[in-house]
């Protein structure tokens, strides 16, 4: 079996390869919990750290954002926090759907990054001096707040920040944060009821049999 | 007879079962079915699937949306409560300080033990997992074959459901006309697999389950599994009649309140409670196996983990099934004069010959995925594998046995993977997801591992768990054999997800790094091997021990290989057979 690496493809420019890779990587984290052993033996606490989830926590309640450990997002950081969620996740029927926001999807990450393990700690620096950034930013180009701005001056400095054309050097740390911010955005979301059905999810529903592939997916597969 | 406390523990039992798992929830069935009156121990508290599963919960009602912790560390709502890889005041040690050499000792300290958690493949080891020793020269012989387990398999095939096909393939048996349930349907995923890969000889056909796809028959199957017995073939009917079926909704993982899929704390301990000859003492962590003057065993010490006591019960024969590492821990702390090394540990193999499954895994991205039309794929884990297809190439593979393919394709529930990988953000980026949602998959590959010398476990003299008690000590060694089978799985998957269309992700660079680390894949298995040279083996093809013949290892302890094959059908299989053998040497009073 010849042995080629998807690191140096043949056909595909390097731009389209690390878009592979990262669709990849995403793909094995789903897929992960499937295939029945994880990579890694999961989140460590940090040293000292208070309440966690613990090895036997009640398994069938909601449980809250702020319920097992305080939330440290000060209000500034949430307002703007609110004002990039919302900008990277509009509602795809604004007459029907909530906000991302209105799903509480900032209270998610504000959980996240004040939980007591290594990795949510880890990301908590990036998170709020990437929030503090961007409201010193708004209001350098601006005078306001980045939660005050209009629609066209909110995307002028994402657009300089999100990766979709090529990062500015001095833009590389707070492409870090906006990467790191848009994944627990996104984890945050399709994770809801209303991301659920958005992203095309039917599943967690019972059904007497299992239907299988319906037709219209098996002729997309060329299987029909 | 049901869930006690200590007040009601009777001063005697015919057996103490240690552990509620596959092994000692199908020997508590076995045995309380046949009138026997048994103690089951419990380390772990008492557990109710029916009521604790969080069955249809979301990531956002979730601490972390559901993130795996060391404490959980398949992730919240995993089935798992009071287990891991690192259990809080059970340690366990490494002898070395080379992370090769560890060991990862997964346990479930709770009522059904790791049957909580497990993937139910339930797959027949075949004729030549029995004898691997006369086909290669490598590993052991077991002093049993398929056709003495066989009877077996179909009974624990019809006793907990497991759905499936029969293909008729090479070491990959067949199960009687009526005992397993209909296959479900391959998910679009796994048909395209099936089609692309036939070229290169890989089969895709249906996995076996042990999942609920139609109601048990609880109108036949009940005499078939205890002929000559009517209270045991009513106790199982009515027990069938409470289970539903699978309703394609949910993760197996999770436990199922429905009992569509097997648990022990579902389907073996409900009835065995029924017959009112079983009592479980959960929170009792079993310290050793006491033996009588005549030599033979008479009972077990436990410590009350409430309290901290220690208490002794009695009983005619033990069964330890306490997963293969904790029973030899068990049979090492159970020292006496008569028996200075450990309980019928004369041969100095109890801990030698463990074992773990290899496994190797490769991801990738399939375009042909993007934009499948919408349906459900949920339910039930995999509908289909890829068994061993190389036993003719075997003197070309540089590797000894083989492995199996587990795969997962599909629109599964969304966790925080979804949405990281796209650039951008707004309605172009939440596209851009909607177009990549479902299009991963991932490869597994499953293989026996032979056993070494190199790879056991003894007490570590210095360190003790919470309640004084020596804990286990782990040496670990692969032989080329796994590392070489690792790196063709590995090979394997790039080559099918690139036959695919698809993407795969970046391999490893040596064959060390392709290989899962020892204990991942929780098939541990061995440590007081079964042979027919009592010189040789811990136990004989009874699972007796061979020195004290009442004390029996119905949980993988007595593995002797490892078949790529994974081992809970066959831990339930050997379980009940040995459990009979007990039935009647007690009747004969040989015991």
């Amino acid at each position: 079996m010849e042995n080629t690496s998807p690191e140096t493809p043949q056909r595909i420019d390097r731009r389209a390869a690390l878009k592979w890779m990262g669709a990849v990587v995403a793909a094995a984290a789903v897929t992960d919990k499937l295939l029945g052993a994880p990579k890694d033996p999961g989140a460590k606490p940090i040293e000292g750290a208070g309440k966690l989830i613990g090895t036997d926590p009640v398994l069938n309640k909601t449980y809250t954002p702020g319920e097992l450990w305080s939330l440290t997002l000060t209000p500034a950081q949430r307002v703007a926090a609110i004002a990039l969620i919302d900008l990277i996740l509009p509602p795809d029927n604004p007459a029907t759907d909530k906000l991302a926001s209105q799903l509480g999807v900032q209270d998610f990450i504000d959980e996240w990054i004040s939980a007591p393990y290594e990795n949510c700690a880890a990301d908590k620096p990036v998170i709020t001096a990437g929030l503090d950034w961007i409201d010193a930013e708004a209001g350098r180009r601006f005078h306001k707040k980045f939660a005050e701005l209009d629609e066209a001056q909110k995307c002028q400095i994402a657009d300089d920040i999100c990766g979709k054309t090529p990062v500015k050097k001095e833009f590389k740390p707070q492409q870090a944060f906006f990467n790191r911010f848009r994944s627990l955005a996104a984890g945050g979301y399709y994770t809801t009821p209303q991301g659920m059905k958005d992203v095309g999810y039917v599943g967690n529903v019972p059904t007497v049999d299992f239907a299988g592939p319906t037709p219209e997916a098996l002729k997309h597969l060329g299987l029909a | 007879m049901a869930i006690i406390t200590e007040k009601d523990l009777q001063p005697a039992y015919d057996v103490i079962v240690v552990g509620s798992g596959a092994g000692g929830g199908q020997s508590a069935y076995t045995l309380t079915m046949n009138g026997v009156k048994v103690l089951m121990l419990e380390a772990g508290r008492n557990y109710d699937p029916v009521t604790e599963t969080p069955m249809f919960q979301t990531p956002s009602q979730m601490p972390l949306r559901g993130m795996s912790t060391r404490q959980k560390p398949f992730g919240f709502a995993d089935a798992t409560v009071d287990g891991g890889w690192e259990v809080p005041n059970e340690p366990y040690t490494q002898a070395s300080e080379d992370p090769k050499t560890h060991f990862k000792w997964w346990r479930a300290r709770m009522l059904g033990g790791r049957t909580n958690h497990w993937g139910r493949i339930s797959l027949r080891n075949g004729p030549y997992d029995f004898k691997p020793y006369s086909r290669d020269g490598l590993g052991f012989d077991w002093p049993i074959g398929y056709d003495d387990v066989a009877p077996y398999y179909d009974k624990v095939e019809m006793l907990v459901g497991v759905y499936g096909s029969n293909e008729g393939l090479e070491n990959t048996p067949d199960s009687p006309n009526g005992t397993l349930l209909p296959a479900p349907k391959a998910r679009a995923g796994e048909l395209f697999v099936k089609k692309h890969i036939a070229k290169h000889g890989l089969p895709v056909i249906p996995i076996h389950r042990a999942v609920l796809s139609t109601r048990q028959d609880h109108v036949n199957f009940p005499a078939r599994l205890h002929p000559n017995n009517p209270k045991a073939q009513k106790i199982i009917a009515k027990a069938m009649q409470e289970r539903a079926a699978c309703f394609w909704a949910t993760d197996c993982g999770r436990g199922c309140s429905i009992k569509a899929n097997y648990q022990s704390t579902t389907v073996h301990l409900p009835p065995a409670l029924a017959t009112g000859n079983l009592d479980v003492l959960c929170n009792a962590h079993a310290r050793e196996v006491t033996v009588g003057p005549d030599g033979k065993a008479n009972g077990v010490i436990y410590v009350d983990k409430v309290t901290g006591q220690e208490r002794a019960v009695k009983a005619r024969a033990v069964i330890l099934a306490a997963s293969s590492g904790e029973t030899a821990r068990i049979m090492l702390n159970s020292k006496s004069n008569r028996f200075p090394n450990g309980i019928a540990n004369g041969s100095g193999l109890v801990g030698k010959y463990i074992m773990d499954t290899v496994g190797g895994r490769l991801s990738g991205y399939v375009p042909a995925f993007e934009n499948l039309p919408v349906h459900n794929e949920e339910g039930a884990g995999n509908h289909v594998y890829i068994p061993w297809w190389l036993y003719k190439e075997a003197s070309k593979l540089g590797f000894a046995r083989g492995y199996h393919i587990e795969f997962s394709t599909g629109r599964r529930m969304p966790g925080m993977g979804t949405g990281g990988a796209s650039p951008g953000y707004g309605k172009s980026y939440k596209e851009e997801v909607r177009q990549k949602y479902g299009a991963g998959i991932g490869f597994s590959g499953r293989g026996e591992m032979i056993p070494n010398k190199d790879s056991f476990c003894e007490l570590d003299p210095n360190t003790k768990d919470k309640w004084g008690i020596p804990v286990l000590r782990f040496h670990w060694k692969w032989s080329d054999h796994e590392l070489k089978q690792a790196q063709h799985m590995e090979q394997t998957f790039h080559m099918i997800i690139e036959t695919i269309g698809g993407k795969p992700a970046k391999m490893s660079k040596t064959k060390e790094e392709a290989i899962e680390a020892p204990g991942s894949i929780i098939h541990e298995v061995g440590g007081a091997i079964m042979g027919a040279d009592q010189a040789k083996s811990v136990t004989n093809q009874w699972n007796q021990c061979w020195e004290v013949p009442n004390l029996l290892l119905n949980d993988g302890s007595a593995f002797c290989s490892n078949a790529d094959k994974n081992p809970t059908l066959t831990i339930m299989a050997l379980a009940w057979r040995a459990s009979d053998h007990l039935i009647e040497e007690m009747r004969k009073g040989n015991l």
